[in-house]
């Protein structure tokens, strides 16, 4: 008997007609029969472009990892075809294919992620190189030498102002979408949708041309948050249209029903309950625009010094910094570039995890603190209710009650029973 | 007393008090409280102002780009040249570049967030599932001066065997052609293959797969369930189950979500002006060093340029805009199409 005899007929089988019991097909999970073929299949494919690359002569590690891929691909589709169908190796082969697409996506952003990390780690490390600019630091000085301080002070100027600007337009226009489904709204909304992909060097163009040009205004960190501004409008309102619209049309349906006016609904309801979507459209905004290198690069010009003002004289970024610096070629500034990347690359990650955080909490999540304090508002209102009725128990007793035979008034529902 | 109307339905009971008609129906008349008026007009106010702003791009890109637009008339699509001060100049080369450069990196992009976006939907276990779509959003919040720099200084050097050996095996494909190149020559340098649309084109690929991938993804899992169970039901494998129902159903998301990533794809500037080395006329060897975009263009020139040659800058950027700005009015469409009826407006 054939390994590949022992694979296809069960152990148990009995030869004779007894019908046999029905073993449960395991569908989820790890079977072994696939670790062992995907195993198989890993150790032929790296093995074959080895010996490949030893007679033919293969274009680097990248050349190596394609064909030992492709090898791997084919032997896996061997293997499993030698104890399935057509439609479960097919299946098989095409549920590789996904995850090995998913497994180079994130390989290339771990690629990304620890390569800027790492050649910015020698630059990061120096206290100096937040505190101090580049204002007397020539390309030769080490890195205990002068730093990126100045583009800190700029990116903090720029996504401030730009922050200022841009969520509270943004924050109502969302709101503006959500209370009115009219045709105007949509057509409102198609054009945000398409504005957000605006390429960003389009807003810093636009900004360079009516700002600076135009009104004559000089380069500055103003001009560089208006320009940020533009480019990071659409997209806020964009997402935090889609966490007003995660929020349950029940609620806003309770609110009208209890007599709210549809802006108090709106406010008082729809907002707070959107409370952490709202604010995960913030960051993500600000995360957005704090990495814009282009819109900043036309704007806000270039320097090496401590700009504190916003409004007169160039300011530095940290993506435009970290641009300037690597495009000089020189080693010591291209370590600096590194370095300003990697703060930056730090600073959009907790602004995102922080953001994650908090959109992770769904529609209507309270702190401790906010819990305490719907608490505390429900006791006052049961409080009232039976202050209130207490009131109406009073008055009940003390006139003569006004309807014909002492009965209260019917009330609707009441005759509904009689029915 | 109280009235049953007979007939249909549940019953409703209508109670007229003794003596009186019925009561003529109540009007009802939507009169806005003066706060409501003030709060409906303060939010439509809003999105007047960025209306507004999105216009204001528009129209100031134009009047700036007149001057250059009135000198160069048709040849403006036609010139494969960017000389503004001798009246040579035309964006026939340059938007080649652009879109040569989008194209690679659309090429690369659809099939990894096709992959990465069923994986994602349909395969991956639930536990993990929103780490991974945490790190795609992660993914499209890096910034581009990152992967500029990393495409600089760490993919640049290792793609460019893999551009000479597709050079040398594929060189008969004009696309692929690249010209000088010689491979009987083992030690030619690499930098015919380096500053080149390709490289461009992979790393701008990373910036727009999660683009595509979250469209992708959001129509994928709105696939409805009867028609998933119905698959599975006829003995169809997970495969068979995507490809008769998913694909299908998601196919406005991916044609949207590819448009989408093409108009990104077009606008992307960090990185071309990091890699490529500009050159102005058509590129057609995407192999090859040497290229260029029209916002790398900008970014490159606008500092140095003369008041004509902004005018002229300013004419390529609205040309720019009217692209993306088309292809994105088309993806949005096509996505919206495709997301009605799938789903109820809650």
């Amino acid at each position: 008997m054939s390994l590949l005899e022992q694979a296809i007929t069960a152990p148990d089988e009995p030869v004779s007609g007894v019908p046999v019991p029905q073993v449960r097909r395991k569908v989820r999970g790890v079977r072994r029969d696939m670790v062992l073929n995907l195993a198989g299949a890993a150790l032929a494919g790296l093995s074959g472009s080895w010996l490949l690359g030893l007679v033919a002569g293969l274009a680097g590690i990248v050349g190596f990892l394609v064909v030992a891929y492709v090898l791997f691909v084919v032997v896996y589709a061997v293997l499993v075809s030698l104890t399935e169908d057509r439609p479960a190796v097919k299946d098989a082969v095409m549920t590789v294919l996904m995850a090995s697409m998913a497994v180079l996506a994130f390989t290339a952003l771990g690629l990304v992620i620890f390569f800027t990390l790492a050649k910015g780690w020698h630059a990061l490390i120096h206290l100096n190189n937040y505190t101090q600019d580049l204002s007397s630091t020539g390309e030769l000085a080490p890195l205990t030498q002068g730093g990126i301080g100045h583009a800190i002070v700029g990116t903090l100027w720029m996504i401030g102002i730009a922050v200022v600007f841009t969520v509270p337009v943004g924050l109502v226009a969302a709101v503006y979408l959500d209370m009115t489904r009219s045709r105007p709204a949509s057509t409102f909304r198609t054009i945000v949708e398409a504005m957000s992909a605006l390429p960003s060097i389009l807003a810093g163009l636009f900004i360079y041309a009516a700002w600076i040009l135009t009104l004559g205004f000089e380069h500055s960190g103003l001009a560089a948050a208006l320009a940020l501004s533009v480019m990071m409008l659409p997209y806020m309102i964009r997402a935090s249209d889609l966490a007003l619209r995660l929020v349950p049309g029940s609620l806003r349906e309770a609110s009208a029903a209890l007599g709210a006016p549809s802006w108090r609904g709106e406010l008082q309801v729809v907002i707070p309950t959107a409370r952490s979507g709202l604010a995960t459209a913030v960051i993500l905004g600000i995360a957005r625009g704090i990495g814009e290198a282009s819109p900043v690069l036309l704007t806000a010009g270039y320097t090496k010094t401590i700009n504190a003002d916003p409004l007169h004289g160039p300011m530095a970024s940290l993506p435009l910094i970290a641009l300037k610096l690597v495009q000089s070629g020189n080693a010591n500034y291209t370590a600096r570039a590194f370095a300003a990347a990697s703060f930056l690359l730090l600073l959009v990650i907790v602004l995102f995890v922080t953001a994650r955080k908090i959109g992770g909490w769904g529609p209507g999540h309270l702190s401790e603190r906010g819990l305490r304090r719907v608490r505390e508002a429900s006791a006052r209102d049961a409080e009232r209710f039976a202050r209130s009725q207490a009131a109406r128990e009073v008055a009940a007793f003390a006139p003569p009650p006004s309807g014909r035979d002492g009965n209260p008034p019917p009330d609707p529902s009441s005759t509904e029973d009689t029915r | 007393m109280t009235t049953v109307t007979p007939g249909f339905g549940p019953t409703v009971a209508h109670t007229t008090p003794e003596g009186s008609d019925q009561r003529p129906r109540r009007q009802l008349v939507d009169t806005k409280a003066p706060a409501e008026k003030a709060f409906l007009g303060l939010t439509r106010g809003s999105a007047l102002v960025v209306l507004a702003v999105i216009a204001l791009v528009g129209i100031f890109l134009t009047i700036k780009a007149v001057p250059a637009l009135k000198v160069a008339k048709f040849s403006f699509l036609t010139t494969q040249a960017w000389q503004p001060d001798i009246h040579r100049f035309g964006i026939a080369g340059i938007m080649t570049g652009t879109i040569l450069i989008a194209m690679v990196a659309v090429v690369i992009a659809v099939p990894v967030a096709l992959g990465l976006a069923l994986y994602i939907t349909e395969v991956a276990p639930a536990r993990i599932k929103r780490t991974l779509v945490s790190l795609v959003d992660l993914m499209a919040a890096v910034p581009s001066v990152v992967y500029g720099l990393w495409a600089l200084l760490f993919l640049q050097g290792r793609v460019v065997g893999v551009s000479r050996w597709i050079a040398t095996w594929f060189g008969w494909i004009p696309l692929f052609h690249v010209n000088g190149a010689d491979p009987s020559n083992p030690v030619q340098s690499g930098t015919l293959y380096s500053a080149s649309a390709f490289i461009v084109g992979i790393a701008v690929s990373l910036m727009v797969i999660p683009i595509l991938c979250s469209v992708m993804r959001e129509t994928f899992s709105q696939a409805p369930l009867g028609e998933r169970e119905g698959a599975y039901a006829l003995g169809a494998t997970r495969w068979g189950m995507i490809r008769s129902v998913v694909l299908p159903f998601g196919k406005g998301g991916i044609i949207g979500g590819t448009m989408l990533g093409l108009g990104r794809a077009l606008g992307e500037t960090i990185v071309v002006i990091l890699i490529i080395s500009p050159v102005y006329n058509a590129n057609l060897h995407i192999l090859q060093s040497g290229g260029n975009s029209v916002s790398g263009l900008i970014a490159n020139l606008y500092s140095e340029s003369s008041t004509f040659g902004t005018s002229a800058l300013m004419a390529a950027g609205l040309a720019l805009f009217a692209l993306t700005l088309t292809i994105n009015f088309a993806a949005s469409a096509v996505v919206a199409r495709s997301r009605s009826g799938a789903e109820s407006d809650a």
